[in-house]
């Protein structure tokens, strides 16, 4: 299936962007993890209560992760979850979520 | 049937829409080649809808389901507690079909020719594939409760480990129960699907009970050596808010089951009940347990960590329940999802030409109801080891709920919702 030429003109850019990643689906495949709860690509079920991540900037969703492992920003759950990634994981998920709209 | 690429691509939706739905391409949009799933519960349509996205359209998708709709085991707990209805846990399979573009058939696989790469179905007719993934989650091991092998037993003695008719019918035997009378559910030895689930169970009926049959008793006779999951959280649910209702009995393994009586035969013991919800040993879904594939402990499948593939079959990937797990990993929805995604983004490796990441990572969370309204969990990330060949837990990362509480009912409801989406949305 061939995308249009407009969207693969788009496409092509964030390529160029991305390009210093080694492997560029790491923080895709990274994020995904995290759609379990706040829904695919960061789009959570509207009304169901679990926070969208999807164009979040970068640093402020950085910025929370780090509070949830330092325990700053009070969570049910996310301290201990963000606890099992490495701050390159995260900064890859960040970006990849920062990217999504 | 053989189903040809035209056929497939006029079962696909438009172009525009496609592409609108992908978003960018990134590396895996060079695979393509047609990947058959079968099984379409937590890991099965997971990996359906991430193999669609993701190479956006490039890869063929058939899925091959028995049942109509998806109707999920997480939240069928509370159906059976009386607090949801089967509607509220039942998903259809539209949107993989008409947005996703996946080729969903009601039917079963009854064999595998993993030589040629094709499956046979049970109403007739193959399928041929480039890569097979399995999700076909657990069955039982009738054999070894002789009492419960026929399927007029079964009818009788029910276990609603699958959610469907079997989650209704439950109900239906609570809610015919006189007041006064004892319900027992019996645990197998780990591993079973959802360590938490026949816990949470007892606590759903034990809640029901509280208020419509306050005479009745919950007793829960467990194989295990104690509670396998999130267990001072439940010890202390039990304390607080069932101490006259519910008794948990350890080191009480089934061994048979006198249908007529009612009765469950354990080691040094026999226990009548008025309902006796019976969950069985278990063993990876038929179609992965007895198509050749290397099982360990001759129950779950040996997979490959970077690309659940099964070890020693190479184009079969298995997924969820199936499997036999790596360390500390449970056997749960969440768990079934991210193999899954892991999957996904290792068949569009393989069909490109490309090796898969050396760095997976998964994750998961259990969330319980103890009452109609608070939740607790259970969380674990688990990353590749190298060394072991396996994913193994991070140290310092997951662990439980400080105590139940009502944003973490509100937080499984939640997650429900998104987890459905995030596989059939
Ligand atoms: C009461 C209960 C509560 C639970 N609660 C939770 C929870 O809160 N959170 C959580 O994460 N997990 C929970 N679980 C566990 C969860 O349900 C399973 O771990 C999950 O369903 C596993 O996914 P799977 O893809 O391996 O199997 P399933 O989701 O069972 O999917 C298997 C599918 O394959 C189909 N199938 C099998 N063989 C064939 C064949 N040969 N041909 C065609 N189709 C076939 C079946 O019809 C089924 O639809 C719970 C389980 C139970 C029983
Ligand atoms: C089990 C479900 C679950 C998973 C999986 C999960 N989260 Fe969360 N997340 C939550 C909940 C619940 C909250 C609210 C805080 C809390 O109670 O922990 C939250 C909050 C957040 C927030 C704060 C949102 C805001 O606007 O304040 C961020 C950021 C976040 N999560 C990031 C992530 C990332 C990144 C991942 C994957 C690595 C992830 N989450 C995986 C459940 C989850």
């Amino acid at each position: 299936m061939k995308l249009p030429p407009l969207l693969a003109a788009i496409c092509l850019t964030g390529a160029a962007v991305s390009a210093s990643a080694a492997d560029p689906d790491l923080g895709r495949n990274l994020a995904a993890t995290c759609a379990s709860c706040h829904g695919t690509n960061g789009k959570a079920v509207p009304g169901a209560g679990m926070d969208a991540l999807a164009g979040m900037e970068k640093e402020k969703l950085l910025q929370k992760l780090k509070d949830f492992k330092s325990g700053t920003k009070p969570a049910t759950v996310m301290q201990q979850i963000s606890k099992g990634y490495t701050d390159e994981q995260m900064d890859r998920i960040a970006a990849y979520f920062a990217a999504q709209n | 049937m053989i189903i040809n690429r035209r056929d497939f691509l006029k079962a696909s939706a438009g172009a525009a829409a496609m592409a609108a739905l992908y978003g960018c391409a990134s590396g895996s949009s060079k695979a393509s080649g047609h990947v058959l799933v079968v099984g379409g519960g937590y890991g099965g349509a997971t990996v359906a809808k991430y193999l669609r996205m993701w190479s956006q359209g490039n890869v063929e998708v058939t899925l091959v389901e028995r049942d109509a709709e998806f109707i999920s085991c997480p939240i069928s707990n509370l159906v059976i507690g009386g607090l949801k209805t089967l509607a509220d846990i039942t998903v259809s399979y539209d949107n993989l079909k008409n947005k996703w573009g996946v080729r969903v058939i009601e039917d079963e696989v009854t064999g595998i020719d993993a030589v040629s790469r094709k499956v046979k179905l049970e109403k007739g007719g193959e399928l041929s594939y480039d890569r097979l993934v399995l999700s076909p989650g657990v069955d039982f091991l009738w054999e070894q409760l002789p009492g419960l092998k026929s399927a007029e037993a079964q009818r009788r003695i029910l276990h609603a480990w699958k959610a469907g008719p079997q989650t209704v019918a439950l109900r239906k035997q609570l809610e015919d129960m006189k007041d006064g009378g004892v319900y027992a559910i019996t645990i197998p030895r780990a591993p079973y699907r959802c360590p938490p689930g026949p816990y949470e169970r007892a606590c759903l009926v034990a809640n029901y009970f509280k208020t419509a049959k306050p005479r009745s008793k919950v007793l829960i006779l467990d194989a295990n050596e104690d509670v396998q999951s999130k267990k001072a959280l439940f010890m202390k649910a039990w304390a607080d808010l069932y101490p006259d209702i519910l008794e948990y009995r350890p080191n009480n393994e089934l061994r048979d089951v006198d249908v007529a009586g009612r009765t469950a035969i354990l080691e040094f013991d026999r226990v009548k009940a008025d309902v006796l919800n019976v969950i069985p040993p278990q063993r990876a879904g038929q179609i992965a347990a007895t198509t050749g594939l290397k099982l360990i402990n001759k129950r779950w499948v040996d997979v490959d960590w970077l690309s659940m593939e099964a070890i020693g079959t190479p184009g079969v990937h298995v997924l969820g329940d199936a499997i036999f797990p790596a360390p500390t990993m449970p056997k749960s929805g969440h768990m079934a999802n991210q193999h899954g995604k892991l999957a996904a983004a290792a068949i569009l490796n393989l069909l490109a030409g490309e090796e898969p990441n050396p760095d997976p990572v998964l994750m998961n969370t259990c969330y319980s109801f103890v009452d109609g309204k608070n939740g607790i969990h259970v969380a674990s990330v688990h990353q590749y080891d190298t060394a072991t060949k396996t994913m193994q837990p991070v140290k310092g990362a997951g662990g439980v709920s400080a105590a139940r509480n009502e944003l973490e009912g509100k937080a499984a409801l939640g997650w429900a919702q998104n987890i459905w989406a995030d596989m059939l949305a």
